[in-house]
C-alpha cells in the first residue's frame, strides 16, 4: 500500500474556444479499496473541480462509467487502482462523440441503434388485462436473460476493429440484441426480416472476427458466440433450410 | 434561446417517467422525457430483487391476493400511508406484470417439482404444481406474509427498463438525454413547463408543456453514505420546492437498507435474505431471531436496520478500518444458486471487495437508501400546489409507503403508479389547454441565467462548493441517521441553516464552460440543503417514532397525536421550511394497530391527551 499514484488524463472541452486537447497529470496517494471511481472524485473535488467524466449508479450495473484505462476499454467503476501499476493513463472511448475530457456521448447511438434493430416485441397480439399471462418455460426466461444483461457501455464498439472503420457497423451489441429476440417466443419476426436488419456489412458480415468485443464486454456476454450462431442461422435461412438453436437455448 | 413545446414533459425517464410516457404516448400525445443521463442509465437499473405484485402463482404465494397485499404494505408502513392509495396500487400491480410479461420482460417462470429452498440457514422443501408451470415465479421479501416478488434473476430493474425504453422507443417518445432541469416555470397556479440546462453544452433550453410529470426518483444523495446513484441528487424536487407552493410531504421518512456493502455502500439485494440469507455478528452468531424471533432477517427494513445498529452498539460489530460492521452469509445457499439468481451480488463481491461469496461472509451495515418523502400528491398523481404538474415514482409522495417501504414494493410502484397516473395525465391532457405567457417565460430564464453568471463570476462570495456539501453531510449524519434525538436534532437544524447562508455564497473555481460539473453541483447547492432543512426540521417536530423515523427520546408510535403526513413547502428568502400535516390516510381500512414484528409500544388513537 501507500504508492503515490500518478494519472495521465485526456483533457479537451469542445465548448471552450482556448482549449485544445491535450494530456493532463495528477497526482494522488493511493488509498485502500480505491477504484478509479473513488480516485476520479477525489481530483475533481481536491485539484480540479473542472474534469468531466460520467458516472451513475459506480457499482456496475449502468453501463455510464466505460472509458479506456491503460489502453483498454472497462467500467470505471469496478475498476481497482491495486491492479494496476501507478501510472494510469485515462481516455474518452474512442468511436462515440466526445463531450468533454473523459466523458463520451453514447446515449444518441444506442438510441440509434436500437431504432435501427426495432429493439421491441414485435407481436400482432393485443394485451388482455383480463387473462392470465402467456406462459414460458423458465430455462426460456432464463436464456433470455442471458442475452438481456447487456449494459450499453460501449465497451465492445470502442474495441471493435470494424467499428473503427465504418460508422455505419452495427456493432456485437446490436448483434446480441437481434440474438435475444429470436430466442424470445414472443418476437413474432420471421428470420428472413431479422436478416433483413443484420444480414450485411452493417450487420453480420462486417465483423472480422477479432474478438475483441467479447474480451472487453464486462459482463462477459456470450458475444462471439451469438455472432457464430447468426451466420450460420443465415447461412442455413438463405437456403431455406431451418436454422440451427441458439446455443443458449436448453 | 432553443424552446421546445410538448403535450407532457417528463422530468425523468427512469421507470415511472418511461411508463407515463408510454402511456401518454400510446393515447397519441407529444412526449418528451428529460434525462441526467440516457435513459437506459436510470436508477430504476440498478434495482436488483423484484416486484411486488399478488399474482399467488408458486407454491409459497399460495392464496395471496391484493388484500394481503394491502395489508402488509399497510403494516410495513406503520400506518403512515394512504390507505386509499396502497389498495389502488395493490389491486393494480398483477395485471401491470403481467403486461410487462407482453411487452418483453424475462421474468422467472414456476417449474413445476420439489424444491428446496432456505429459510434462516436451514433448508426446506416446496413442491411446485403442474398447472402453474410457466407462470410468473416470486421469492420471498421482508415484511411479506407470501413470496411475492416478481423478479427475472436479480436483474429486475435492468430487465424492466430496458423493455420499457423499448416500448418507449417503439411509440416514439422522445427523450433528451443529458439535460438538467433547474427550474419549474409557472404562473398563479399552473405548471407550464421548466427550464433546463444541456449537460452537453451547458446552454439553457425551455421546454413548454400542457402537463408536467416529477418522476426524478429519490434524493438520496443529500447523505454522505448512499445506495443511491449519484444522479440522485434531488434536483426536480429542488425546483418543485423553489415554485414555494408546491408541498413535499414526509421528508422525515429516510430509508436505510441493511445489506449496503462495507466499504462503498454498494447494495446488494434483499433478495439475499429472502432467499435464506442470514446475518451474523463478529462471533459468527446469528442474532436477528433473539430481536425478532418470528420474522428474523425478514423483518421489514427499518426494524433490521435499527436492530443491526442496536446490536453493533453492544459492541457485536466487526471492526474494520471504515468502522464496525456486520456479515451476510449465503454461502449455504450454493453455488448454483448464487452465480445464477444472485448473479449480481456475486458480480458486485468479486469486483468491488475481491471476495467469493460461496466461500466468503459479506460485510454490510445499514446505508441510506429511500425516500419514502417526496413531491406531494393526491391519489391521481397530481401535484399539490400546481395545476398541470404530476409526479409519480420515488420521486413523488403519492404515499403507498408512509414511513417505510417494503422491498419490492419501489419497482413495482415505479409501474404500477405509472400506468395510473399516466393515464390521469391523458385525462388532465384531453380535457386541457394552457397559454404560455411569454413574460413568465423570460423572467424564469432570466433569473435562472443571472443565477449562473453569479456563480462564475463569484458574485455572492467565494465559498468552495465541495466544502459546503462536505458540511451537509456531517449533519445529516449525526442528526438524521437511523437513529434520531431532539438534541441532535436541534443542533443541526441550527447548523444546516448556516450552511444554507454559506450555499448561496458559493462561488466557481473554474471558468463554468461547457458540461462543467463544478457549476451544475453548485447550482442545486443551496436547494440540497434546503431538502436536508426538510428533513432534519420534519424530524425534530414529529416527537414520535414511526417507520423509519425513529427518535430516542420518544419511543413510541403517537397515533394520537401522529397519524399524519408532514407537508413542508419554502417560501423565497425563508430560513425553514413551513410545516403543515394532514391525516395520513382519508380512510382506514386497516385500523391502526401493531405490525407483528418490530416490538415498541404504541399511543392510541383515542387516547386521552396529555397536557404538554
Amino acid at each position: 500500500m501507500a504508492r503515490t499514484l500518478t494519472f495521465h488524463i485526456f483533457r479537451y472541452n469542445p465548448q471552450d474556444a482556448d482549449d485544445a486537447p491535450h494530456m493532463d497529470t495528477f497526482v494522488l496517494d493511493e488509498t485502500e479499496s480505491m477504484t478509479l471511481f473513488i480516485a476520479l472524485n477525489r481530483i475533481r473535488e481536491e485539484q480540479d473541480a473542472s474534469l468531466q467524466f460520467d458516472f451513475c449508479c459506480r457499482a456496475g450495473v449502468c453501463g455510464s462509467c466505460a472509458m479506456v484505462v491503460n489502453g483498454r476499454p472497462t467500467l470505471a467503476c469496478h475498476t481497482k487502482t491495486a491492479d494496476y501499476p501507478a501510472e494510469i493513463t485515462l481516455l474518452p472511448l474512442p468511436f462515440f462523440k466526445l463531450v468533454g475530457d473523459l466523458s463520451v456521448d453514447t446515449g444518441t447511438w444506442f438510441r440509434e441503434m436500437y431504432q435501427r434493430v426495432e429493439s421491441w416485441i414485435h407481436t400482432d397480439i393485443e394485451f388482455d388485462s383480463n387473462e392470465q399471462e402467456a406462459r414460458m418455460e423458465n430455462d426460456v426466461a432464463n436464456a433470455i436473460y442471458e442475452l438481456d444483461r447487456c449494459i450499453e457501455c460501449g465497451c465492445c464498439v470502442a474495441a471493435c476493429g470494424t467499428a473503427r472503420m465504418r460508422q455505419d457497423f452495427l456493432g456485437a451489441v446490436a448483434l446480441n440484441r437481434i440474438a435475444r429476440f429470436i430466442v424470445d417466443p414472443r418476437d413474432k419476426r420471421s428470420d428472413a426480416e431479422y436478416f433483413h436488419i443484420i444480414g450485411n456489412d452493417q450487420g453480420i458480415f462486417g465483423c472480422m472476427g477479432l474478438l475483441a468485443c467479447e474480451d472487453v464486454c464486462p459482463k462477459e456476454l456470450p458475444l462471439q458466440d451469438q455472432l457464430g450462431y447468426l451466420r450460420r442461422k443465415a447461412a442455413l435461412t438463405a437456403i431455406g433450410r431451418k436454422g440451427p438453436k441458439n446455443p443458449q437455448l436448453p | 434561446m432553443l424552446t421546445f413545446y410538448t403535450d407532457l414533459l417528463c422530468i425523468g425517464a427512469g421507470l415511472a417517467g418511461e411508463r407515463c410516457a408510454v402511456e401518454a404516448a400510446g393515447a397519441g400525445f407529444e412526449v418528451v422525457c428529460l434525462s441526467l443521463v440516457p435513459a437506459r442509465r436510470s436508477h430504476s437499473c440498478c434495482a436488483q430483487g423484484g416486484m411486488q405484485a399478488a399474482l399467488g402463482n408458486c407454491a409459497m404465494g399460495e392464496g395471496d391476493c391484493p388484500d394481503i397485499h394491502f395489508q402488509d404494505t399497510v403494516k410495513g408502513s406503520d400506518w403512515g400511508a394512504d390507505q386509499e392509495v396502497a389498495w389502488l396500487f395493490a389491486e393494480a400491480a398483477p395485471v401491470e406484470m403481467r403486461r410487462l410479461a407482453h411487452w418483453g420482460v424475462p421474468w422467472n417462470r414456476v417449474e413445476p417439482g420439489v424444491h428446496t429452498y432456505y429459510k434462516g440457514g436451514k433448508p426446506f422443501e416446496k413442491e411446485e404444481l403442474e398447472e402453474n408451470r410457466g407462470l410468473i415465479h416470486a421469492r420471498a421479501f421482508g415484511g411479506t406474509a407470501k413470496w411475492r416478488t416478481c423478479y427475472a434473476s436479480d436483474g429486475t430493474g435492468h430487465s424492466v427498463l430496458y423493455t420499457m425504453d423499448n416500448r418507449a422507443a417503439q411509440l416514439g417518445v422522445q427523450v433528451h438525454d443529458r439535460t438538467e432541469v433547474i427550474s419549474l416555470i409557472h404562473d398563479d397556479g399552473n405548471c407550464l413547463g421548466a427550464v433546463a440546462r444541456s449537460l452537453r453544452t451547458g446552454e439553457l433550453v425551455v421546454y413548454m408543456a400542457r402537463a408536467t410529470l416529477i418522476a426524478s426518483g429519490g434524493f438520496g444523495r443529500i447523505y454522505r453514505n448512499s445506495t443511491n446513484a449519484v444522479i440522485n441528487d434531488g434536483g426536480a424536487h429542488i425546483a418543485a420546492l423553489d415554485t414555494g407552493v408546491v408541498p413535499l410531504g414526509n421528508m422525515e421518512a429516510v430509508q436505510f437498507h441493511p445489506t449496503g456493502i462495507v466499504p462503498t455502500d454498494i447494495l446488494v439485494t434483499e433478495g439475499c435474505r429472502g432467499d435464506g440469507g442470514t446475518l451474523l455478528d463478529k462471533d459468527l452468531h446469528r442474532f436477528m431471531p433473539d430481536y425478532e424471533p418470528e420474522k428474523a432477517e425478514l423483518a421489514s427494513r427499518d426494524v433490521v436496520s435499527r436492530r443491526m445498529t442496536e446490536h453493533m452498539r453492544k459492541g457485536k460489530g466487526v471492526p474494520s478500518p471504515y468502522g464496525d460492521h456486520l456479515w451476510l452469509d449465503i454461502r449455504h445457499l450454493g453455488e448454483k444458486h448464487i452465480r445464477t439468481k444472485l448473479r449480481e451480488v456475486d458480480e458486485i463481491c468479486q469486483y468491488f471487495l475481491g471476495i467469493d461469496p460461496v466461500k466468503s461472509l459479506i460485510p454490510v451495515r445499514p446505508t441510506q437508501h429511500y425516500s419514502m418523502g417526496g413531491i406531494r400528491t393526491n391519489k391521481d398523481g397530481a401535484a399539490y400546489g400546481l395545476s398541470g404538474l404530476f409526479s409519480a415514482g420515488e420521486s413523488a409522495c403519492w404515499d403507498m409507503h408512509g414511513f417505510n417501504r417494503l422491498g419490492g414494493n419501489s419497482l413495482a410502484e415505479t409501474v404500477v403508479a405509472g400506468g395510473i397516473v399516466g393515464k390521469k395525465i391523458v385525462e388532465f391532457l384531453k380535457g386541457s389547454e394552457v397559454s404560455f405567457p411569454t413574460g413568465i417565460v423570460r423572467e424564469q430564464v432570466t433569473k435562472d441565467r443571472e443565477r449562473i453568471d453569479a456563480l462564475i463570476k463569484g458574485e455572492h462570495g467565494h465559498e468552495n462548493v465541495y466544502d459546503v456539501r462536505e458540511a451537509m453531510f456531517d449533519v445529516l449524519e449525526y442528526a438524521a441517521g437511523i437513529y434520531r434525538n431532539g438534541d441532535d436534532l436541534e443542533r443541526g437544524v441550527g447548523e444546516l441553516q448556516e450552511i444554507h447562508e454559506r450555499a448561496n455564497r458559493i462561488g466557481l473555481k473554474t471558468n463554468g464552460l461547457g458540461a462543467n460539473p463544478e457549476l451544475a453541483l453548485a447550482l442545486k447547492m443551496p436547494g440540497m440543503v434546503r431538502l436536508a432543512l426538510c428533513v432534519t426540521y420534519g424530524a425534530l417536530m414529529r416527537t414520535e417514532s414511526r417507520g423509519s423515523h425513529t427518535r430516542e427520546d420518544y419511543p413510541e408510535r403517537n397515533d394520537r397525536d401522529w397519524l399524519s403526513r408532514t407537508l413542508a413547502t419554502w417560501k423565497e428568502g425563508a430560513s425553514l421550511p413551513n410545516l403543515t400535516y394532514e391525516d395520513a390516510s382519508p380512510v382506514y381500512t386497516l385500523p391502526p394497530g401493531d405490525r407483528g414484528y418490530g416490538g415498541g409500544k404504541i399511543i392510541p388513537r383515542d387516547a386521552a391527551k396529555e397536557d404538554k
